[in-house]
């Protein structure tokens, strides 16, 4: 997902001036997801050049306020009717990284899962540390945000747990696959498209 | 402040851990790696064949039976898995136990075990026996009867193992509210939801101390990363 969809919908709510947009996009994702004044304003000329807002004049202060128009409306709401298609999820390079020191001579498998689960341990417990602050000021869509990476990340522990156990039990090495597999394509990735 | 090194069965090996006051560290490793043995020897119910445990400086070796049970009573508090509660007392009686077992009149004790069941969310089940009690309130309990005093040293070993995960998270939160009020803790947990609570993360692995996290991170520099 780019940031496009995102701010387009903090326009749903009225007009808005882009810095305004940064404060609000950052609080609105909890913090997880910095953007620069340089990208909103950016995202905020392609939006306008799409028509999916329009500039509505200036405020008190002289700053331009944008406003959301129909096409953008019907975007928005094309855009919360579509599941996330996997094509739009990045590759999951801590699998292939793993999966390719489980299958190469030489690669102590344990430490590398190690390091990794100190990291995503380490990751996780910053997060929560932000998610408890959120939830100290109430602040239920963040907590749920921050829900979501923690949740992720100890999925990713718990397969990193897995992925030991797997190994050490083969003797420290797996074998590399000879045969090709079918890739999986989602009902959304007919199109072909490669977000990433 | 600990040290520990060998033991007979070779439990733990080489191995120092600090835990400062207002930390919170979790141990995590494989059954077997010596988080337990860990705990027992820092909250000196195990004594190490060699290597040293203090606590807020003090060496534990020096001390006599009775010194060591009272620093055991005093500052210490424990949170095991199975909440190892009395079953022939009430919830506040047990709670109590440590107090009047440090000579606090039955009167006072009471209602400084009361005013912990409150603080745990148990106000109103005093009077009730464990095993009129759900799991997740059993653990209040022991939760209660830990932190009860001026306990300086928190030591929870899997005190979230029987509980569902909401349950679990109060529990957590409890203890952490503890810390951040100024005791030191150790919680061993196998649960990364659980260890991410702590400041600090460390690994065992056959006894030894394979990694850590390190000190916590300011949240600003996770979010300016």
């Amino acid at each position: 997902m780019s940031v496009k969809f995102g701010l387009l919908a903090l326009f749903a709510e009225g007009p808005k001036y882009g810095y305004q947009l940064r404060t609000e996009f950052e609080a609105r994702t909890g913090g997880t997801w910095p953007v620069n004044v340089g990208q909103v304003y950016t995202t905020l000329e392609r939006l306008e050049r799409d028509a999916l807002v329009a500039a509505e004049g200036t405020n008190g202060e002289g700053r331009t306020v944008y406003a959301i128009t129909d096409a953008g409306r019907a975007a928005l709401v094309g855009w919360f009717s579509t599941p996330v298609a996997d094509a739009d999820r990045p590759r999951n390079e801590l699998a292939i990284k793993l999966l390719m020191a489980a299958t190469t001579p030489g690669v102590d498998v344990a430490t590398v899962v190690q390091r990794q689960r100190t990291e995503s341990l380490r990751l996780m417990r910053d997060y929560n540390s932000l998610r408890r602050a959120a939830e100290a000021d109430d602040d239920e869509a963040g907590v749920l945000l921050l829900d979501s990476v923690v949740f992720a990340l100890e999925g990713e522990v718990r397969w990193l747990d897995h992925v030991e156990a797997t190994v050490l039990r083969r003797g420290g090495r797996l074998a590399a696959p000879v045969k090709a597999r079918r890739t999986v394509r989602g009902p959304a990735r007919a199109s072909g498209s490669n977000a990433r | 402040m600990y040290r520990s090194g060998d033991v007979l069965v070779r439990a733990l090996d080489d191995l120092t851990l600090e835990v400062a006051a207002g930390e919170l560290v979790a141990v995590m490793g494989p059954s077997g790696s010596g988080k337990s043995t860990l705990l027992a020897i820092g909250g000196g119910l195990d004594t190490p064949t060699s290597g040293e445990v203090r606590v807020e400086g003090t060496p534990l070796r020096g001390l006599s039976p009775t010194a060591l049970a009272r620093l055991r009573r005093d500052r210490l508090g424990y949170v095991f898995q199975d909440f190892n509660l009395v079953s022939g007392l009430t919830a506040a009686e047990n709670v109590a136990l440590p107090r009047e077992l440090a000579g606090a009149s039955t009167r006072s004790a009471r209602a400084e075990a009361v005013a912990a069941l409150d603080e745990v969310g148990l106000a109103g089940k005093a009077d009730r026996f464990p095993d009129q009690l759900s799991g997740g309130q059993q653990q209040r309990v022991a939760i209660a009867r830990a932190l009860i005093g001026r306990r300086r040293l928190l030591l929870a070993d899997e005190p979230t193992g029987a509980l569902d995960s909401a349950t679990g998270q109060a529990v957590l939160d409890m203890i952490r509210a503890r810390v951040d009020a100024g005791a030191a803790g150790v919680l061993v947990t196998h649960e990364p939801r659980f260890a991410s609570w702590a400041d600090r993360i460390v690994f065992l692995r056959d006894g030894r101390l394979v990694d850590t996290t390190g000190a916590r991170d300011r949240a600003e520099e996770l979010l300016s990363s």
